[in-house]
């Protein structure tokens, strides 16, 4: 049984606390971009970006970073990723990276857009938000910004779905392992 | 991801297997326009190519797609010593993947090569072309060609110039793009037509201004120029008269239509100069589109689990 | 030694036999065939109930490759393969190394049927010196070394004048002009069929027109001399019908089938399989029913094997390259049940399509059950089922088109010359 951990009204206030988390940790909002990770990580920064646009009056660069093919798992997965598209039409060297995904796991995604991000440019650093840490670990990866912990078992699912339309459709549910 | 470990033809593909290749294709051609056009998906993978016919484009093409994907690749060229020596073609890819090869890619004059090295090998064989047979990854990446100035395939008027017959790139083009809904007219001499082709579905024409007429997209075919002297044509001089795509003939089809060709190109023999370098050619374009395409091929036929 | 092969269901159309009957063998020879428990005693009986009792095949297109290719097929192995499915006779083309164009290699050839055969040899020999197609072989010594018809089998003849010289100048003898009819320009090159799968599979094709324009060029020709035409491996329905036309005006000619050009089309070489590859190519539905007409009717008047062995070597290659022909002797009577059990022909016209109908063509008296013919019996258990297995051939050639098929037709005892082969 799927069990809701976020409703839409949650949600919106989750991502309104990180952007002031995030202005207050970033004193030159105008070297802030925000890399979303395909495909959870993308609406989710496009949501944080406006934001923050209507917070500070800054409109921040977003972008869309595929990570499939710096994955470490590409072989070892029984279906292999699709590629989808990586959009970052800006430069990201000597920028503050925020990347943007919506459930940070056993940081393996991350590691892998890490790898990516460096292959468009030399940030200045590299900062994480997430909306969901579930725990589990696999590699020393910290986030900078999190909406909320939730304690999962390592087979439970956390689905999170952000509408791209209509926010009052958003939702954050586990799906427990049977 | 693809069924099969092997790409031997369009013949062999799905409408949907070719949408799941320009699709995937588009990331790659994402990767190509970075500053750093490198990714690491294949890295530790082995491409060996073995050419028994000389080609540079495709080889190069193949080559900067599996490098581009991180991958070791390797040739086996034509001069290189067991193909000289007479080792039979078996003998050498079981050798290839002896020495740990993960694909080969092949290119061969005799049409079903690659589908005996297929039987033969677990490695996953890429055909580069074979014969008159197929030559798929040019098909998939003129259909990518076409797709990223047409949106779509289905319903276009696809006219295809020249030695259908002897032409590997003709026959996948015509699998694919009838795969994939289009209208596709062939254009040729009869003695340069295949027997029975009109049962492929497309429309026969010997006249290239009937032929033309409405089309979306004209591709014009390398002519072979010793097809003069095996007596398929009186010249080459007739040919140009009577098939060549002069600027004029272009006008015939529609006014967005794209001019492609495979390369390389005869000038003056299949299309005139100011046609190939005209505001209507994609010709350089489907040179570029081949490095994502590949590299779309090579990535999507790794994840193909036996 | 005497033998009675008893209750049998003997088939010899060369006397119009057909029944269950008692057939004895003295020696090398036959001494009659009785009705049922009539026979005179003998010193061995064998029982064959429910059995056919046949003359031994004859095959009147048989590659045996040695000289020359001993490791594609010896006169060994050959006639061994030729016993195993039911064949007392063959008749060796002669595109050997060297060609049979003299009388040595036909006394070789011979020979080595002598010390080694299993079953008789008669060899064909070339129609022009080392089948060049320019000159003529001396006729006369070969045939008295023991030729026994003439053939550039593999080639044709393609000089016109020098066919017409050829079948005017084997009138003397009376033997046959065997024609491999193939225009060589219009076939170069070509692998398979010309046609939709050529198209489909990027081969080049040779056009029926090859076969057909030759097959009207030689009917044309024996028309003119009179000299005896036969024409080799029909593959086409324009030759059977250019055959059957020939026929009706009285044309001095003779046809023959293979096997898989009634069994088998192109669409069989889809996968490249070069076990499919053979010349004349296999061509499609419509000249399939055209050849089982022709059969039918008479057109055609013999199956032969055009046995073909080839080493594993010569067909695991590109298929542009890889060598044509079916290594066919040990499936060639069950593949022409099949046409029994497709009522195509009845059992006694494929018992003489493959007997008696070689033998008066070739003019030698085999091929029949009469007194004192020579002892040579096929035995074979038509209701029986097997799964042909090419790597169990006796031939050296594996090169089956027809490897994992089920058929009926075992043949469970060859006796040739009045020796007897028998397999369990």
């Amino acid at each position: 049984m799927p069990r809701d951990i976020l409703n839409s009204k949650e949600i919106n206030k989750t991502i309104t606390r990180i952007t002031h988390e995030i202005i207050e940790k970033n004193k030159d909002i105008n070297k802030i971009c925000l890399v979303g990770i395909q495909r959870g990580g993308v609406l989710l920064a496009k949501r944080l970006a406006s934001q923050l646009e209507s917070v500070t009056g800054h409109k921040t660069e977003v972008g869309a970073l595929d990570i499939a093919l710096y994955r470490d798992d590409i072989y070892i997965k029984e279906e292999q990723p699709i590629v989808r598209s990586t959009d970052i039409p800006f430069s990201i060297s000597d920028k503050t990276v925020l990347l943007v995904d919506d459930v940070l796991f056993t940081g393996r995604s991350i590691r892998a857009a890490m790898d990516a991000l460096v292959d468009f440019g030399r940030p200045a650093r590299i900062q994480l938000a997430v909306l969901i840490d579930r725990g589990h670990r696999e590699l020393p990866i910290r986030p900078d910004y999190v909406g909320k912990n939730i304690p999962t078992s390592f087979n439970d699912r956390v689905e999170v779905n952000i509408d791209d339309k209509n926010s009052s459709e958003d939702s954050v549910k586990i799906i427990y392992a049977v | 991801m693809l069924e099969s470990k092997d790409l031997l033809g369009i013949k062999e593909l799905s409408a949907d297997d070719i949408y799941h290749v320009l699709e995937t294709s588009d990331g790659f051609m994402d990767v190509l326009r970075r500053d750093i056009k490198k990714v690491p998906p294949l890295r530790g993978k082995t491409v060996v190519s073995l050419f028994y016919e000389p080609s540079t484009r495709t080889r190069t093409s193949f080559t900067l797609a599996a490098k581009r994907l991180s991958a070791d690749i390797v040739n086996f060229s034509l001069s290189s010593s067991s193909i000289v020596k007479g080792e039979s073609i078996q003998d050498t890819a079981l050798t290839i993947q002896a020495l740990g090869a993960d694909f080969v890619i092949i290119r061969h004059a005799s049409s079903g090569v690659p589908h005996s090295l297929s039987r033969l090998l677990n490695i996953s064989v890429i055909n580069a072309g074979d014969g008159a047979n197929e030559h798929p990854t040019q098909a998939l990446l003129d259909l990518f060609t076409i797709r990223a100035h047409k949106k779509k395939i289905e319903g276009l008027n696809v006219a295809i110039i020249g030695d259908i017959a002897h032409s590997r790139v003709a026959k996948s083009n015509i699998y694919a793009l009838t795969k994939l809904g289009a209208n596709v007219k062939v254009i040729c001499p009869p003695t340069l037509m295949p027997v029975e082709i009109g049962q492929l579905g497309v429309e026969v024409h010997h006249s290239i201004e009937d032929g033309i007429k409405k089309a979306d997209v004209v591709m014009t075919l390398r002519l072979q120029l010793e097809r003069q002297s095996k007596g398929f044509l009186p010249s080459l001089k007739e040919y140009f008269n009577l098939y060549g795509l002069t600027s004029e003939r272009l006008k015939l089809a529609k006014k967005d239509a794209i001019v492609m060709h495979p390369g390389p190109m005869n000038r003056g023999v299949e299309i005139a100069s100011d046609v190939a370098d005209g505001p209507q050619s994609v010709i350089l374009e489907q040179v570029t589109n081949g490095i994502a395409v590949r590299m779309a091929v090579l990535y999507l036929l790794s994840g193909v689990k036996e | 030694m005497k033998i009675l092969i008893k209750t049998g269901y003997v088939i010899d159309p060369s006397q119009n036999i057909d029944g269950v009957k008692d057939v004895l063998i003295n020696g090398k020879k036959i001494q009659g065939i009785f009705p049922k428990g009539k026979s005179p005693s003998a010193d061995k009986t064998i029982d064959v109930a429910g059995c056919i009792v046949i003359p031994g095949l004859v095959d009147m297109h048989t590659h045996l490759r040695e000289p020359g290719y001993e490791y594609k097929e010896t006169i060994k192995t050959g006639t061994m393969a030729a016993v195993k499915g039911g064949f007392t006779t063959v008749c060796c083309m002669p595109n050997t190394d060297p060609i049979n164009d003299t009388i040595s290699v036909t006394e070789f050839i011979l020979k080595k049927a002598d010390e080694e055969g299993s079953c008789a040899v008669f060899p064909i020999a070339a129609i022009t010196k080392g089948e060049n197609g320019e000159a003529m072989t001396e006729l006369e010594a070969l045939i008295k070394a023991g030729s026994i018809a003439f053939s550039d089998d593999g080639k044709p003849v393609m000089n016109s004048l020098i066919m017409r010289r050829a079948l005017e100048y084997s009138k003397i003898f009376g033997v046959p002009v065997i024609s491999h009819c193939e225009d060589l320009k219009l076939s170069e090159g070509g692998v398979m069929n010309e046609g939709i799968n050529s198209t489909l599979l990027g081969l080049k094709g040779i056009p029926k027109a090859a076969e057909e324009v030759m097959v009207a060029r030689d009917i044309s020709l024996s028309e003119l001399t009179g000299g005896k035409l036969h024409i080799a491996h029909v593959s086409t329905e324009g030759s059977v019908r250019l055959i059957r036309e020939a026929k009706t005006r009285g044309v001095n000619v003779t046809a023959e089938t293979c096997p898989h050009y009634f069994s088998l089309t192109d669409d069989s070489l889809k996968g490249y399989d070069t076990n499919f590859k053979v010349n004349p190519p296999l061509r499609t539905d419509k000249d399939v029913s055209a050849i089982k007409q022709g059969i039918k009717d008479g057109t055609i008047d013999v199956i032969a094997t055009d046995h073909a062995p080839h080493h594993y070597d010569d067909k695991n290659r590109e298929f542009d390259t890889a060598a044509f022909g079916i290594s066919g002797l040990e499936t060639a009577f069950a593949l022409g049940l099949k046409l029994v059990e497709d009522r195509v022909v009845d059992l006694n016209t494929l018992v003489a399509k493959m007997t008696f109908a070689p033998s008066k063509i070739m003019g030698i008296s085999k091929g029949t059950l009469k007194k004192d013919a020579d002892a040579d019996i096929a035995i074979i258990d038509t209701k029986k089922r097997f799964t042909v297995d090419a790597g169990k051939f006796l031939s050296k050639g594996k090169n089956s088109a027809f490897n994992g098929w089920k058929l009926n037709g075992v043949v469970l005892k060859t006796i040739a010359m009045g020796k007897v082969y028998e397999w369990e």
